[in-house]
């Protein structure tokens, strides 16, 4: 104690007034300082090292990260535009043996399912989320609900083939588009309605309290106020489910199952994009190996554009007028 | 919470204090044509009914996903009776798996699945742990936006594309060069016997691992960005590197967060059909060998479904199916809790 408080005085003594080096009491403190600043440098030395070596390894890391991504893609293109021409789009599958043939029926089957889940999931899956954000704030109920969406969104997408396989098509007795079109339907609902959720809680209250104070009922403050506010994040949140369960197979095996052949009818088996791009990949033919690359081609580029699309819109200020 | 609740009095106070303004003010402004809003408010009424009305409609689109969940549970269980009452707990401890003499055991799926998926996890963890303190804290701001660009793509390919191209890329690749280098180098170990097709448990976790690996790391940038920036100065001030920083400032503090993002990859792993189904082989074995085919919960029931003949068959599947259910109800309800500890601010605790 008594020495910490002589030493100030003594460094002024030493530094400003006669440039000599320190008293022996100094100079006695400076063999364990020495020693111990080689052990800091040394101990210092190795922290850089790790640091520069953790640095070294996230940014490894993330390049094994997107070099698959940039495998796949730059494999997938090369397949795929080599295989890809306008019968690709016009028509059906060809019978085994024979070159050429398309997988129209499975994009109007895949277009005609996801329109059928696209309008029964996103008003349920948006209704859902206005309940959370706008009436159940702060209720045990609302969290019930929140924490069930956010659980039912892991469960894996067989399960709800499954589920709907026994729900309908055990009980009509034959596959449907529509019971496909309800496997999706259930994948989309507790996404669409966690996204809906986010967006409307980032409306500002001064808007709804504004459309409140000027007697505006509630529904309609709801529906054309904090709805339209919100609505460019929820068609985003609405896009990036449907470009999940665009994607989709496991769900469909046991739901629209598949069909060669053009079909209109709900009530009908119906082919879709990732089943025939299954089938035609397992299957022991060149042919339609070639047909499932491209048909991964035409599949990869509607959900990349879809994405894409939602990024630029997202990016140009969902909520910039509001907040 | 309190500012959340604001609107809930002023929706009650509102409607009649506009009606008593709207009264009161009635003999000042009654020369002229009314008011916009007046005429709106006459033709709207106050709209209590419709009010109720609204507010019931959107509690039941919200009360369906209790639903949905309470349904695909019950009608589960009420298709898989006739195994559950046939096997009983048995069925998930003996791994003879024989449609034509009628017994069934989910031992080698249930082994399968949690091979693959932990393997998956082995190889995925570090890689996204690595992709998100590069995202979070080392990587220039220019490259961060493209950077999860790509890495949320990852995440928008689908999964039979993914299989697809296991099917005439990876599992060459595992059969050629890579198997061969592994029996080389590792073989010692006893997990690289056995005759090396290219299928099997060790491609499947690869393509796994590919597949989960944006989930988590997204998941993870999202728990870091979370951490406070003061808590990283502070380490900084004391003269941290920035490796410390990251550990002491930032990991510590978002650990139980990290560990949900790893379970709910693992739940994903779990359930993830498609692309497994076309690479693991589908063979039912039981093996230590990871060149050896197998099969999972999921891929069993995507490929032997549709041609199940026979009652007990397909109820067995069905029960398969409900296994998965609860499995991954289980281990994303879990993954949920932690995430949202650590999200919503909960405390975080420094140890």
């Amino acid at each position: 104690m008594g020495g910490d408080a002589r030493r100030p005085g003594e460094d002024r003594m030493s530094t400003n007034a006669f440039h000599t080096p320190p008293p022996n009491g100094e100079g006695e403190m400076r063999a364990p300082m020495d020693f111990q600043s080689r052990r800091m440098r040394l101990n210092s030395a190795w922290r850089y090292a790790v640091n520069h070596a953790v640095t070294g390894l996230a940014v490894l890391s993330t390049l094994l990260v997107v070099a698959p991504l940039v495998a796949i893609l730059i494999y997938l293109v090369y397949m795929g535009s080599s295989s890809l021409n306008l019968a690709f789009f016009t028509k059906i599958p060809a019978p085994v043996g024979e070159t050429g043939g398309g997988m129209a029926n499975a994009i109007l089957g895949s277009g005609i399912v996801l329109g059928l889940c696209s309008v029964m999931g996103i008003p349920v899956g948006i209704a859902a989320g206005v309940y959370l954000a706008e009436f159940g704030r702060g209720k045990a109920l609302a969290s019930a609900i929140r924490f069930t969406a956010d659980v039912l969104n892991g469960v894996p997408s067989i399960v709800m083939g499954i589920a709907i396989y026994s729900l309908i098509v055990m009980r009509q007795q034959h596959f449907s588009a529509f019971a496909g079109g309800v496997a999706l339907a259930i994948m989309m609902v507790p996404t669409i309605t966690r996204t809906t959720e986010e967006m409307l809680a980032t409306v500002p209250h001064a808007i709804r309290e504004a459309a409140l104070g000027l007697g505006v009922p509630k529904w309609r403050t709801v529906l054309s106020v904090s709805l339209k506010t919100a609505s460019p994040g929820i068609i985003t949140g609405c896009m990036l489910a449907f470009a999940r369960v665009a994607g989709e197979t496991a769900p469909l095996l046991f739901t629209a199952f598949g069909n060669q052949f053009w079909s209109f009818r709900l009530n009908e088996p119906i082919a879709a994009l990732p089943l025939q791009i299954y089938v035609y990949a397992m299957s022991p033919y060149d042919e339609w190996h070639r047909l499932a690359w491209a048909g991964s081609l035409v599949l990869i580029v509607m959900i990349m554009v879809a994405v894409t699309l939602v990024r630029i819109y997202a990016s140009r200020g969902v909520l910039k007028g509001a907040s | 919470m309190s500012l959340e609740q604001e609107p809930e009095p002023s929706t009650l106070l509102a409607a009649p204090a506009v009606t008593q303004f709207v009264g009161a003010a009635e003999p000042i402004l009654d020369e002229g044509p009314p008011s916009p809003i007046r005429l709106f408010l006459r033709k709207r009424g106050s709209g209590g009914a419709a009010d109720k009305a609204f507010a019931a409609l959107m509690l039941l689109c919200g009360l369906s996903i209790f639903a949905i969940v309470i349904f695909i549970f019950s009608i589960l269980v009420v298709r898989s009776k006739l195994s559950i009452a046939q096997f009983g707990l048995h069925f998930f401890t003996h791994s003879d798996w024989d449609p034509v003499s009628g017994d069934f055991g989910a031992l080698p799926f249930i082994f399968g699945t949690l091979a693959t998926s932990l393997l998956a996890l082995v190889m995925a963890v570090p890689l996204a742990m690595g992709v998100a303190i590069f995202l979070t804290e080392l990587c220039p701001m220019k490259l961060r936006a493209p950077i999860s660009f790509v890495t949320e793509l990852l995440a928008a390919i689908p999964s039979v594309v993914y299989g697809l191209w296991a099917v005439f890329v990876l599992v060459p690749l595992m059969r050629d060069q890579f198997g061969t280098f592994l029996v080389k180098y590792l073989g010692w170990t006893g997990f690289f016997d056995g005759f090396n097709f290219g299928e099997g448990l060790l491609t499947a976790s690869i393509i796994l691992a590919i597949m989960i690996l944006p989930v988590i790391s997204s998941i993870t940038r999202d728990i870091m960005l979370a951490v406070p920036n003061s808590q990283r100065e502070a380490v900084l001030a004391l003269g941290a590197t920035r490796w410390e920083m990251i550990r002491t400032g930032v990991l510590r503090n978002a650990r139980i967060g990290i560990v949900g993002a790893v379970i709910l990859g693992l739940g994903r792993a779990l359930g993830e059909t498609m692309a497994v189904t076309m690479v693991i082989g589908n063979h039912p074995n039981i093996s230590k060998s990871l060149f050896a085919p197998g099969y999972t919960l999921a891929s069993v029931i995507a490929n032997e479904f549709s041609e199940a003949t026979g009652d007990l068959y397909l109820s067995a599947l069905i029960e398969i199916g409900l296994a998965l259910f609860l499995v991954t109800i289980v281990v994303n309800a879990i993954a949920r809790a932690l995430v949202w500890a650590v999200t919503r601010g909960a405390p975080a605790r420094i140890g």
